[in-house]
């Protein structure tokens, strides 16, 4: 029990993230977390203001049941199936972190200093959140895919888009953490 | 009922992605810092396993639950959607510490303030339909 109730090694997690593809090809479907998107957009009528969100949103109604599963997953799984462990984080990492303004790196699993309700209280904290869900909204949709989509499925499947795709989640996500993040905090 | 294996897969993949600390923001800013090789590990092991699966299931012909051969739809052949879609997408999951799978997930590990990321994620993908026509893909 106690090796469920700690953190999972990533020689565990990586397989089984391949075996919920698999799962889900074996379906007849395919792992994409961010088409749910343009879905919830196509159910609160977006399909009155382009084109792009004119389809059969019923035919995705499998996809949202993923979504609810997933959240249900998280639910149970730091109420039923986590025990109180620190995140092991690379000391240099919490060092960084804390000369930036984070008190507690690694204690939870994301920061107060953006998540927290409070956070909300300030526009800094309001505009990360804005800002970053309309960057990761519009760019999986204009790279057609996500980290299930592309970095999973589409590298899985030898892909070239997918590793282009790849590459630049890469780039974006080294230019915000090595330098936009550190002149937010 | 149809739904219900939709519902445990997910379920699953929740439950997956909490353990492993995928959804962690300070494992995604470790792994842009390339000061862990955790998330390193997880992606490779499941890229790794993902092409095992796949080419084992060509050769050994596995089918689908409804007897069709296993298929995964092909991308369009493309360059600049795919490296400044995927540019802008980083920008936010570094920001965030979370990509679409984790924002959802989180949302059921009580982060509430998520649901104003996945309403401004919705606003995102609804500006690009927008202005799909207009961009270079």
């Amino acid at each position: 029990m106690q090796s469920i109730l700690s953190p999972w090694p990533w020689y565990v997690s990586g397989p089984l993230i391949a075996l919920v593809m698999a799962l889900l090809l074996y379906f007849g479907k395919t792992f994409g977390m961010s088409s749910n998107l343009r879905t919830l957009c196509t159910i609160s009528g977006a399909d009155k203001l382009s084109d792009f969100f004119k389809f059969n949103w019923k035919d995705q109604i499998w996809n949202l049941t993923v979504v609810l599963g997933a959240v249900i997953g998280g639910f149970i799984a730091v109420n039923y199936l986590s025990d109180d462990t620190v995140t092991d984080l690379n000391s240099t990492t919490v060092i960084e972190l804390k000369s930036m303004g984070f008190k507690n790196p690694g204690t939870t699993l994301v920061p107060d200093e953006v998540f927290s309700l409070n956070a909300l209280t300030t526009p800094k904290g309001i505009l990360i959140l804005i800002i970053g869900g309309i960057l990761i909204g519009f760019g999986t949709r204009y790279a057609g895919g996500c980290t299930s989509g592309h970095a999973i499925t589409g590298l899985s499947s030898l892909q070239k888009p997918s590793l282009i795709a790849v590459i630049g989640f890469f780039i974006g996500g080294l230019i915000m953490t090595n330098f936009i993040l550190p002149l937010i905090f | 009922m149809k739904f219900i294996k939709f519902l445990l897969v997910g379920v699953f993949f929740g439950i997956v992605l909490v353990k492993s600390e995928a959804v962690s923001w300070y494992r995604i800013y470790e792994m842009f810092r390339f000061q862990s090789f955790h998330m390193y590990g997880i992606i490779g092991t499941a890229v790794i396993s993902g092409i095992l699966f796949l080419q084992i299931s060509k050769k050994g012909k596995l089918k689908s639950i409804k007897g069709a051969d296993i298929y995964v739809p092909k991308k369009e052949n493309g360059f600049t959607r795919y490296i400044i879609g995927g540019i802008i997408f980083g920008l936010g999951w570094a920001l965030l510490g979370a990509c679409p799978g984790p924002m959802y997930i989180l949302l059921g590990t009580g982060i509430w303030t998520m649901l104003i990321a996945i309403a401004a994620a919705m606003l995102g993908t609804l500006i690009y339909g927008v202005l799909k026509t207009k961009l270079p893909h």
